[in-house]
């Protein structure tokens, strides 16, 4: 008798396995939820974009399974299996089976939100979600948000933006495709995107999708609202496990199977996209392919093992060209090597180990991509090639050159500076007649002081030329991550636009894929200066003190500090920090050289509860740890003393509450004094007033940390709104020219107090638009932010242990 | 033999950054890095005891908040010309969950 074979799905994976099957061994039933044979699910995204149509994908006809003799049950979906009574059960009725074959591949996960039921919502799975899809996009003026923005979400929203729909993408991580690309492609990706005119946000949290009876719109945790008439789920897909799962069949992730694609179920297999194989989960074609070959060799009584292949991705969106595979994590014992060219959109990156190439991300042209694959296969070792393997096997082959020898050789007549027409040998002729730096070869032949790009040519004819008199110049990177200065990052940052850190990095060839604790705060301080309105500050890029609010101490407690006004304060204030103090056992209370009083040895746990107190009271975060501003000490003025001349406090103050919370290059200091007296140290400040009867002498530039300077007058004013328009502006000016930790004495070294006067002083428009600036900016950051992170997210997400185990290990 | 502890989902730790988890012979810090792998290494810098988890995390590194010691997560080994290395423990992810190896975890405070 034959045996009979019934296959529950008729996808891709259980196609292939009946086309590697002997069919007239068995009597096959094929059931499929779906009122349709097998077609290529892959190229739904071609349909969807309108770029093939649905018969050209389907792969098993009527006639093929006809030829076959395989009963087709199309549009039938079992219900249940008994393992028992060995038969499955759909609506329709039984069906006993000798084997049982599982391939019900995966489902779209809808994430969990209000209204992810509403009419309208789809997932990008099978033709009906296509014909979903296109119907929406025929409306008039039609939007589509696609949540998830990796291969699924991408594919879906290029075919609807083809459609003429308008296209948001929503994902929830940093950067586009996460799981597949590193930060630097996919910031690529979603340039191209968005050069295309699809709308890309990262950190989209989904709150709710909206509407009454039909979807009109997504809600953001954040609050942004993109209207909608159709939202396609694209956030990932849910093994198809339930029949194995009623059926007491193991499950994990997917039903688990062997080498054979034997379930723990007698008699019962699985393949595709509904199994787990040795913990792994299966999501694109390729190893379900091998599962189908091994299953038909099980089933025929053979033997037959799967074994994990490499897969690799590409996005099948016209024009994008992107290929990743393998490992591209850092980690122990790995080496990178990493190709930009940020004009023509290129990237690639290796990642070895071994010298051994283990995981290739490859952007923008991805020409060579099987041939480093074939080498990630193979385990090839490349470290005779590694040179100039990055380029490629079009460079491989021809006689390896050390770059030094290659620059020997070359002819005198050889071009190195290809803007101002400068040979080798005018080189090496300024070099023998003394000069011996590239200052100086600048200077004297002009070569490369124009794009530059030549300066490592002209270095490498100094080395040949000089041998070992010639000392390598070091360089001028802000760290070891990059070579460019803080100077060239601010200037390109905004002419490019740059507004993200991944985005910086790949546009100025970092050289670390996250760069290190020296150049991340200072990008992340210029992407603040340069957007403060579109820029979310990256808090993982901020040193312990600014991204926990308070002064880390030696011993690992933190220091904290209220702030108080122009150093006034009042018996409640006082009252609530004494409170503090003995609530949260504050071991140590000082009285700053700042005017105002530290609580120090606070335990981080405590913080928030301490920073609710506190605020109850009225007060906020003194930022005694911030690079921003400070305090504005101040006297006691015409208030009080003999001699003030002015309202010294009281201008302090509206100073203060003007420019707190603002984030700066190095932190900033002001003081007003009311007399020339001085008693509030004006002269050595940032930024000091020195009140006199006929008005206000602003000073600037002063130091009495590690070095000691008096300021510098700015202006002489008669009003305190001109006094405080003079130091808003130059504070602008500081925040938006200056190197990351330059103090402000250091930056006026630097561009000269006569320019600094020119910008803020003389050109009366120049200051109100300065000033305008920095209000745009404090309309973000003027907040407290011990209010915000006390608030009880931050209890759950930050502040808490992640868990405490303290009794389990003691068992 | 290793024992698995489901102590969090891989979201509660921000991606470059890290969690504490207490233990009986004091915190360890887990960490996840840009390209979400983790680690879970004493929180006690080799040099003064700076809490690690609270540095810059960059690679799989992290620079401690004190002085600037950089610590390799994988190895806890110092890096540059710093001496000096903290525990390890074995630690992974599954189905967006964080699992640490309690053994390990066991056979210090019992070491
Ligand atoms: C608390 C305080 C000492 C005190 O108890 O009086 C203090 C404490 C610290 N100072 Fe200061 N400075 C304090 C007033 C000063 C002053 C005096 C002043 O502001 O009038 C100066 C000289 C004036 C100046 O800034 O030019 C001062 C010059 C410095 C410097 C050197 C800055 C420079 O550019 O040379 C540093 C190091 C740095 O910032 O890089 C520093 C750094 C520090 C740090 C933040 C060291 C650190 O990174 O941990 C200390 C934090 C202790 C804590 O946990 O609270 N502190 N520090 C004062 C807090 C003032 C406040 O209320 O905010
Ligand atoms: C738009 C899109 C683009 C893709 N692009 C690529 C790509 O570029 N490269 C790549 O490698 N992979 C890609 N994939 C993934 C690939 O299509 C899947 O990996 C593959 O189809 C999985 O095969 P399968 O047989 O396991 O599942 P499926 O092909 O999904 O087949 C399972 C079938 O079982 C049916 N079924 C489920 N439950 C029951 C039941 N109880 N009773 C009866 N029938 C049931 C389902 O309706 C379905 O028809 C893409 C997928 C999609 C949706
Ligand atoms: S002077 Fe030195 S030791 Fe004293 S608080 Fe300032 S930084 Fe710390
Ligand atoms: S304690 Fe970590 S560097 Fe000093």
């Amino acid at each position: 008798m034959t045996c009979k074979l019934v296959v529950i799905g008729a996808g891709m994976a259980s196609g292939r396995m009946l086309e590697e099957l002997d069919t007239s061994a068995f009597d096959i039933t094929l059931f499929g939820a779906e009122p349709r044979g097998n077609y290529n699910r892959i190229l739904l995204s071609p349909v969807l974009a309108g770029e093939q149509e649905f018969n050209e994908i389907i792969t098993h006809d009527a006639a093929w399974y006809a030829e076959q003799g395989i009963t087709t049950r199309f549009g039938e979906t079992v219900v249940k299996i008994d393992k028992k009574k060995k038969l499955v059960v759909t609506p329709q009725g039984t069906t006993p089976y000798d084997k049982l074959v599982i391939a019900t591949g995966s489902a779209s996960f809808f994430i969990p939100v209000q209204g992810n039921d509403l009419p309208g919502v789809v997932g990008f799975r099978d033709l009906d979600d296509v014909e979903a899809m296109l119907a929406a996009a025929g409306k008039t003026d039609p939007k589509a948000v696609v949540i998830g923005g990796g291969l699924l979400g991408l594919e879906a929203a290029a075919a609807l933006h083809k459609q003429g729909m308008e296209v948001t993408v929503l994902h929830l991580m940093d950067h586009l495709m996460e799981r597949q690309l590193d930060p630097a492609a996919g910031y690529l990706l979603q340039k191209e995107l968005e050069g295309r005119g699809i709308n890309v946000v990262c950190k989209a949290h989904t709150a709710a999708i909206l509407g009454k009876d039909h979807v009109e719109a997504v809600l953001l945790e954040e609050g942004d609202l993109f209207p909608a008439d159709l939202v396609v789920m694209a956030a990932g897909i849910r093994p198809e496990t339930r029949l194995a799962i009623d059926a007491s069949i193991r499950v994990e992730r997917g039903i688990w199977v062997d080498d054979a694609m034997q379930t723990t179920a007698e008699d019962i297999y699985a393949l595709g996209e509904c199994v787990e194989h040795d913990t792994v989960v299966y999501g694109l074609v390729a190893p379900l392919f091998d599962m189908a070959k091994v299953l038909a060799k099980t089933l025929q009584g053979q033997t037959a093992a799967f074994v994990p292949p490499m897969v690799s991705t590409k996005l099948k969106v016209t024009g994008v060209d992107l290929f990743s595979v393998g490992d591209f994590a850092e980690g122990e014992g790995r080496e990178e090597i990493v190709f930009r060219d940020p004009a023509r959109g290129i990237y690639k990156r290796l990642i070895l180990r071994d010298n051994k190439i283990i995981g290739v991300v490859m952007y923008g042209d991805t020409a060579d991509s099987g041939w480093f694959f074939d080498k990630l296969k193979s385990g090839e070792d490349i470290s005779e090639i590694r040179e100039t393997l990055i380029f490629g096997p079009a460079y491989q082959g021809g006689e390896m050159m050390d770059p030094l020898a290659l620059v020997a050789a070359m002819p005198d007549s050889a071009e190195i500076c290809g803007c101002n027409g400068v040979c080798k040998g005018t080189i090496v002729q300024a070099i023998q007649d003394g000069a011996t730096d590239l200052g100086a070869i600048k200077a004297v032949t002009k070569a490369s002081a124009s794009c530059g790009s030549c300066s490592g040519l002209v270095e490498q004819v100094l080395a040949v030329t000089l041998g070992d008199d010639f000392q390598a110049p070091a360089p001028a990177g802000i760290c070891a991550c990059t070579d460019h200065s803080h100077e060239d990052i601010r200037r390109i940052i905004k002419s490019q636009q740059l507004k993200s850190i991944p985005a910086v990095m790949q546009e100025m060839s970092w050289k670390t894929s996250c760069g290190c604790h020296i150049c991340r705060p200072a990008l992340n301080y210029y992407l603040i200066a340069e957007f403060p309105l579109d820029y979310a500050d990256d808090l993982q890029s901020r040193f312990v003190n600014e991204r926990n609010h308070a002064n880390i101490q030696k011993d690992g407690t933190y220091s904290v500090v209220p702030r108080m006004w122009g150093g006034i304060t009042t018996p409640q204030e006082l009252r609530a920090i004494a409170d503090a103090a003995e609530k949260y056992n504050v071991p140590t209370i000082h009285v700053t050289g700042g005017q105002r009083i530290d609580l120090l040895g606070v335990q981080r746990q405590d913080l928030p509860a301490m920073w609710a107190d506190l605020n109850g009271a009225g007060l906020v975060s003194g930022h005694a740890y911030s690079k921003g501003l400070r305090t504005v000490k101040t006297c006691v003025g015409s208030d009080h003393c003999r001699f003030g001349t002015q309202d010294s406090t009281g201008l302090g103050i509206k100073l203060e509450k003007i420019l707190w919370g603002s984030w700066t290059p190095h932190k900033v200091k002001l003081a007003v004094s009311g007399c020339p007296r001085n008693c509030a140290e004006a002269t050595c400040k940032d930024l000091g007033v020195i009140c006199v009867d006929s008005g206000y002498q602003v000073s600037v530039a002063g130091a009495a940390g590690m070095e000691l300077k008096q300021t510098e007058a700015l202006a002489t004013v008669e009003t305190e709104q001109e006094v405080i328009d003079l130091a808003v502006a130059f504070i602008q000016l500081y925040r938006e020219s200056a190197a990351y930790l330059d103090r402000p004495y250091k930056w006026v070294a630097k561009v000269g107090l006569g320019w600094v006067i020119e910008q803020v002083v003389d050109d009366a428009e120049n200051r109100a638009a300065l000033c305008e600036r920095f209000e745009i900016s404090q309309s973000v950051y003027r907040t407290d932010p011990w209010a915000e992170q006390a608030k009880p997210e931050y209890q759950t997400n930050k502040w808490a242990t992640l868990a405490d185990l303290t009794l389990e290990a003691a068992q | 033999m290793t024992s698995w502890i489901d102590i969090a989902a891989l979201d509660d730790v921000p991606p470059r950054g890290a969690r504490v988890v207490k233990t009986a012979h004091g915190c360890v810090a887990i960490f996840r890095t840009a390209q979400d792998r983790v680690y879970a290494i004493d929180d006690a810098c080799p040099h003064k005891k700076g809490p690690l988890s609270e540095g810059i995390v960059h690679g799989t590194a992290v620079t401690c908040p004190l002085h600037n010691w950089v610590i390799d997560l994988q190895t806890g080994m110092a890096q540059g010309a710093d001496e000096g290395h903290v525990n390890t423990y074995e630690i992974k992810v599954e189905n967006g969950r964080i699992l640490l190896d309690s053994t390990r975890l066991m056979a210090r405070t019992a070491a």
